[in-house]
């Protein structure tokens, strides 16, 4: 596959998908953890729901 | 399950639970065959190689609208029937049509400067397409803005609604304006002006991108539900220790705190 004289710019288009994509899940996935953690964190101190149920229970 | 079952958030975190592992999969998958057929795609005859920078930057660029249009639904949602996931809904879908709508800047910049000449043109679509780039930063610093956030989500819809209105410009601005943009190819009267060759990983490449965009979507929308819940946790313990602090001792605050309600 040749790209032709202007190469660069489809491979830095493609790059900067690639990054730009890559942030967005490595920020989603951090912020997930981060907040469970602080879930924790709280629940350990007693500070619990209403409900009594854990504020990381997903099921 | 249906919509109102949607409501309770611990349901839709049951969901997310479930259905994010089979989104994340199907978007691998499909965003593989795309890049492939992306790659197998032939040259422009006017354009040569750099018609593939397209498979990127259209999708990109639909993600761009799409992204507003679910925030105005989920906007409507917040202002007319206050569905207590709608203003959810709108804060995490910002930050992700934000990077999009960037995307689709940067590609169409890199695709301009070979094909143009210049890298930009304050031309009708690249202007209208940078106005709701910064509408994105907009919202996303009035989100920040305001700590309360029932309070921030009315303020953000009705900001979001009278955002909207630029989204039928950046759809007919090619047409009603002359710009240095070329008028719709895909979906457009007649159908398609694209061969079948770069219609099909161009189509491809678009449902990979949206199915991201759901992917992505989805998982913010579980974090922001558990940040609120953080933050009614952290406002039930200042309540604790008010109400410790009031009665001057912390063992009957502690015995208090049993009493005093949670997310």
């Amino acid at each position: 596959m040749s790209l032709g004289p202007y190469a660069s710019f489809i491979v830095t288009s493609y790059a900067a998908a690639a990054l730009v994509v890559a942030i967005l899940i490595g920020w989603i996935a951090l912020d997930y953890r981060n907040q469970t953690q602080r879930l924790r964190e709280l629940e350990e101190r007693g500070i619990t729901r209403r409900s009594g149920r854990s504020a990381t229970e997903l099921r | 399950m249906t919509l109102i079952d949607l409501a309770n958030p611990t349901r839709f975190l049951a969901l997310t639970a479930r259905v994010l592992p089979w989104l994340a999969a199907a978007t691998v998958v499909l965003l593989a065959i795309g890049l492939y057929q992306a790659a197998l795609a032939p040259d422009d005859y006017q354009q040569g190689a750099t018609v593939k920078i397209m498979f990127i930057h259209v999708p990109n660029a639909w993600l761009s609208m799409f992204v507003w249009g679910v925030m105005s639904i989920a906007s409507l949602g917040t202002l007319v029937w206050r569905h207590p996931l709608a203003d959810v809904a709108a804060k995490a879908a910002a930050p992700i049509g934000a990077a999009f709508t960037f995307l689709a800047l940067l590609t169409g910049s890199l695709w301009g400067r070979p094909m143009w000449g210049t890298y930009w043109e304050w031309d009708a679509r690249l202007t209208s397409v940078l106005i709701l780039f910064l509408m994105y930063l907009g919202l996303m610093a009035l989100w920040r803005a305001v700590d309360d956030p029932s309070r921030a989500a009315r303020a953000a819809a009705v900001l979001t609604l009278v955002g909207a209105l630029n989204l039928p410009i950046i759809k007919f601005s090619v047409d009603w304006w002359n710009t240095l943009h070329q008028p719709a190819s895909v979906m457009r009267m007649g159908g398609s002006a694209l061969d079948k060759s770069f219609l099909i990983p161009l189509l491809v490449m678009a449902i990979a991108f949206t199915l991201l965009f759901v992917t992505l979507h989805l998982a913010a929308m579980r974090n922001e539900i558990l940040r609120r819940r953080v933050r009614s946790l952290q406002m039930m313990q200042a309540s604790r220790v008010a109400f410790s602090s009031e009665m001057g001792t912390g063992s009957r605050g502690q015995n208090a705190s049993n009493e005093v309600g949670a997310a």
